[in-house]
């Protein structure tokens, strides 16, 4: 089980309290969708995916990448049980929604690069440390139901 | 070459870096957010902290090194394998670094970017960087055996 220290947990909160879940939410998953243009196979009933601008500004993409960034909200409050806390997704995940757990690792990594960039300043090493290690920790819980 | 890597847009981008500033943050927060790299950089003297790390004189002159390193490698995006055919060698050879580890970089380097830029760090700036620095990565691993 993934460990959190007090620092840690505080560093986490005092971002969290911060961030826009929408804009952050839709950004760091309209990110993926063009960075990695593979995990756009998983959103065929969100209509216009064809440029940056038509990702960016999809309203299906910020509304879905809203709902994601608030079960990170949810994580946030359950650090000491990330894998009792997604249990239910990780089974929807794998059983209903079919996707590779190494895409949930990259939105991991996208939601980091929309805070360094939304944050520059709060977004210390430790800030940055701290974040890696939750967003590695929420894919490995949702990876842990996965048959 | 990585594939479709828009070439211009990429060099535009990196002429506003501050290579020396990026390179030492860069190599610092691999150092704090991946504790195991420290492994490689004994000799460095004190990393026990991130305050520690960030002072550290050494730190910054082989970030700076790196990323030289890097900047030069974007004048060979047509064949990185070539270009970094011998610092391969040398990573597997005498410096034994586990290849994951310049993925780890290549992502520090593109939240540094994020962090330095904010919105100019466009989605699509971001794509063509990812494909840098896994074109990077991939060419630094090529020699390993």
């Amino acid at each position: 089980m993934v460990h959190f220290t007090p620092e840690e947990k505080a560093a986490v909160a005092s971002l969290w309290v911060k961030v826009n879940v929408e804009v952050v939410g839709g950004e760091s998953l309209a990110r993926l969708l063009i960075v990695y243009p593979w995990t756009q196979r998983f959103f065929d009933s969100f209509g216009n995916l064809y440029s940056e601008s038509a990702i960016m500004g999809n309203p299906k993409v910020k509304a879905h990448g809203r709902k994601v960034l608030n079960s990170f909200g949810n994580a946030i409050k359950h650090m000491d049980d990330l894998k009792g806390t997604f249990a239910d997704l990780s089974e929807l995940h794998c059983d209903k929604l079919h996707v590779d757990p190494e895409n949930v690792r990259l939105l991991g990594n996208m939601i980091l690069i929309v805070l360094a960039s939304h944050f520059s300043k709060e977004f210390t090493p430790q800030m940055q440390a701290a974040w890696q290690k939750l967003t590695n920790a929420v894919a490995s819980a949702l990876a842990h139901k996965y048959h | 070459m990585p594939n479709g890597v828009n070439k211009g847009a990429v060099t535009a981008f990196w002429g506003k870096v501050k290579v020396d500033e990026v390179g030492a943050e860069s190599l610092g927060r691999l150092l704090v957010v991946y504790p195991w790299t420290q492994r490689f950089f004994e000799s460095f003297g004190d990393l026990s902290t991130a305050e520690a790390v960030f002072g550290n004189a050494k730190v910054k002159a082989h970030g700076k090194k790196v990323l030289d390193s890097f900047s030069e490698g974007l004048n060979h995006l047509d064949d990185l394998k070539g270009a970094f055919a011998s610092l391969s060698e040398l990573h597997c050879d005498k410096l034994h670094v586990d290849p994951e580890n310049f993925k780890l970089l290549g992502n520090v380097l593109v939240v540094v970017l994020a962090r330095h830029f904010g919105k100019e760090f466009t989605p699509e700036l971001q794509a063509e960087f990812q494909k840098v620095v896994t074109g990077v990565a991939n060419a630094l691993a090529h020699r390993y055996h």
